[in-house]
């Protein structure tokens, strides 16, 4: 996949980058180099000085926290929270704040955090720094995935080039957090950083009530705290001039499947599809049906999206929303069915193993869809796949299940028609095609205790 | 003020103790995990939802006092 694409400029774009900042996009991606990071240097020129805000001045820090209210800040990280209710909340918390950014991005589908920190990582680390500063608190811990080795490193290197910036507070700091899709989790996040297993715990208590070190803790997403780099200089009118009225500003959208171009674009909000698949190049398959959201979201009929527009609120009406941005395409020659099985017993694996509800409920579904796959079901096999999502929906200490039970109960709905072909006649001649749908491998395949035959050794990649 | 049963999904092991005491408000699903009714209890139901959440093994069942 294309990480360091290029931006969908779907207005005019100034050519020179000085201020006032051109009223277009890109915004976040401007200047984004083709290799490496952007340096200090070159992020303060790109984007200029960093507004100071005194130290231990709630005035000031209020005043920033007005001032992302007024822009219509919302979470990037898929809940959408508006960040600057979450900001006065903490700050108002029992005891010295703390920010956690968390870039762990466990959605397989899903680029554009790792893009930040690999590319862009000043921009995170000004976000975590006005964060920080905005509701008084004096460290900000950003959260990387362990896996992801470049974008720590470039992060710690970032870190490093701030030393002598002027006004050095609050301190960040670089955490690697357990890989898992639920370790991303904000509770599970808070629950490692506090020396516990990356696992979700049962709240409330929430983390901006008491998180790490039993503080107040303000967990955004690496993307919020960009946007919040940006508005700090801009201010809210300019990050208004984007987007729609309910939902303002840009936002990155990872965008994979059968495209000349996949990769992390930038979009304004309100933006139709068929734009952005324009500005990757056009699709180089027909398109079956469209993932909103990752692998918590939803599942959209291709019939409807060429009419279809980047906002949640234009999403709605097929209950899908952006989430932390995926936009995931399947073409038609993909089985869809043997895709919906493969992720659903993916998601089962990824369960923390704490709730009865999602160990048992996700591999039963997982299951069911297994035998609808293969034809071997007896009975109503959908009428199974319904009861079991209502049976898990809403039983989880966190909202895996109930994400798992979205992805599942919308293919359903979406590939009625194929789920009820293989229920009769059995599995298609693409079930046996390559998955499209991107999944990593999972751990306990890796550690499956088979015997290992002399054709397998063979194929093992040394890691260095 | 009213009482409304609540579930702790990670402390819970599936002894089903609570829906032996419970019936009424709490029945147990294919695996023997317990589906908590949360809606308010009425008077007569609170002792009888506080002996199920004094016998859970794992203290998973809590009964919690919310204003109405």
């Amino acid at each position: 996949m294309n990480r360091h694409s290029a931006t969908a400029e779907f207005e005019p774009v100034a050519e020179s980058p000085s201020q006032p900042p051109a009223p277009g996009l890109p915004r976040l991606l401007e200047g984004v180099p083709a290799q490496g990071a952007m340096s200090l240097r070159a992020h303060l020129d790109t984007h200029g000085e960093l507004p100071p805000v005194p130290r231990r001045d709630r005035r000031a820090g209020a005043a920033l926290i007005d001032q992302i209210e007024q822009a219509g800040l919302d979470g990037r990280g898929g809940a959408g929270f508006p960040m600057a209710r979450k900001m006065r909340t903490v700050a108002a918390g029992r005891g010295r704040p703390i920010v956690v950014v968390n870039a762990t991005e466990g959605e397989p589908a899903s680029l554009k955090d790792r893009t930040l920190l690999e590319t862009l990582p000043h921009l995170v680390l000004d976000g975590a720094a006005l964060a920080a500063r905005a509701i008084g608190a004096d460290e900000a811990i950003v959260c990387v995935c362990e896996s992801a080795s470049v974008g720590s490193e470039r992060l710690a290197a970032a870190i490093a080039e701030r030393e002598h910036l002027p006004g050095r507070w609050p301190q960040i700091v670089l955490n690697t957090a357990p890989p898992g899709y639920v370790a991303g989790h904000e509770s599970a996040l808070v629950n490692h950083l506090n020396g516990g297993p990356g696992k979700p715990t049962f709240s409330p208590p929430m983390p901006f009530e008491r998180g790490v070190r039993r503080r107040p803790t303000l967990v955004n997403n690496a993307e919020t705290v960009a946007h919040l780099a940006l508005i700090a200089r801009h201010g809210s009118r300019w990050f208004r001039e984007l987007g729609l009225a309910d939902q303002p500003g840009s936002t990155l959208v990872t965008l994979s499947g059968p495209l000349a171009y996949p990769g992390v674009y930038e979009v304004e909000y309100g933006a139709s599809l068929a734009s952005l698949l324009d500005a990757a190049g056009g699709t180089t398959a027909r398109v079956r049906a469209a993932l909103f959201g990752g692998y918590a979201g939803t599942w959209v009929d291709g019939a409807c999206l060429p009419r279809l527009a980047l906002s949640d609120a234009h999403l709605a009406p097929h209950r899908a929303s952006l989430g932390a941005g995926v936009v995931l395409l399947l073409s038609e020659q993909a089985c869809p069915v043997a895709e919906t099985a493969r992720a659903t017993r993916w998601l089962a694996g990824e369960s923390a193993g704490q709730c009865g509800p999602c160990v048992h409920g996700l591999a039963a579904l997982a299951h069911a869809l297994e035998q609808v796959c293969h034809g071997r079901t007896q009975g109503d096999a959908m009428a199974r796949v319904e009861q079991l999502a209502m049976l898990i929906s809403r039983r989880g200490a966190c909202a895996h299940p109930d994400g798992a039970v979205r992805f599942a109960t919308s293919a359903s709905e979406v590939f009625a028609e194929e789920l009820a072909d293989h229920a009769r006649y059995g599995a298609c001649d693409a079930c046996a095609r390559q998955s499209e749908l991107p999944l990593p491998i999972r751990r306990s395949v890796i550690t499956a205790a088979e015997p290992v035959s002399p054709m397998r050794e063979d194929r093992t990649i040394q890691l260095p | 003020m009213s009482e409304r049963l609540r579930l702790n999904p990670i402390a819970c092991e599936a002894h089903g103790m609570c829906a032996e005491l419970l019936p009424e408000r709490i029945v147990l699903d294919e695996w023997g995990y317990p589906i908590v009714d949360e809606r308010p209890l009425s008077p007569e139901l609170v002792s009888h939802a506080q002996r199920a959440a004094q016998a859970c093994p794992t203290f998973a069942l809590l009964v919690e006092r919310r204003r109405a």
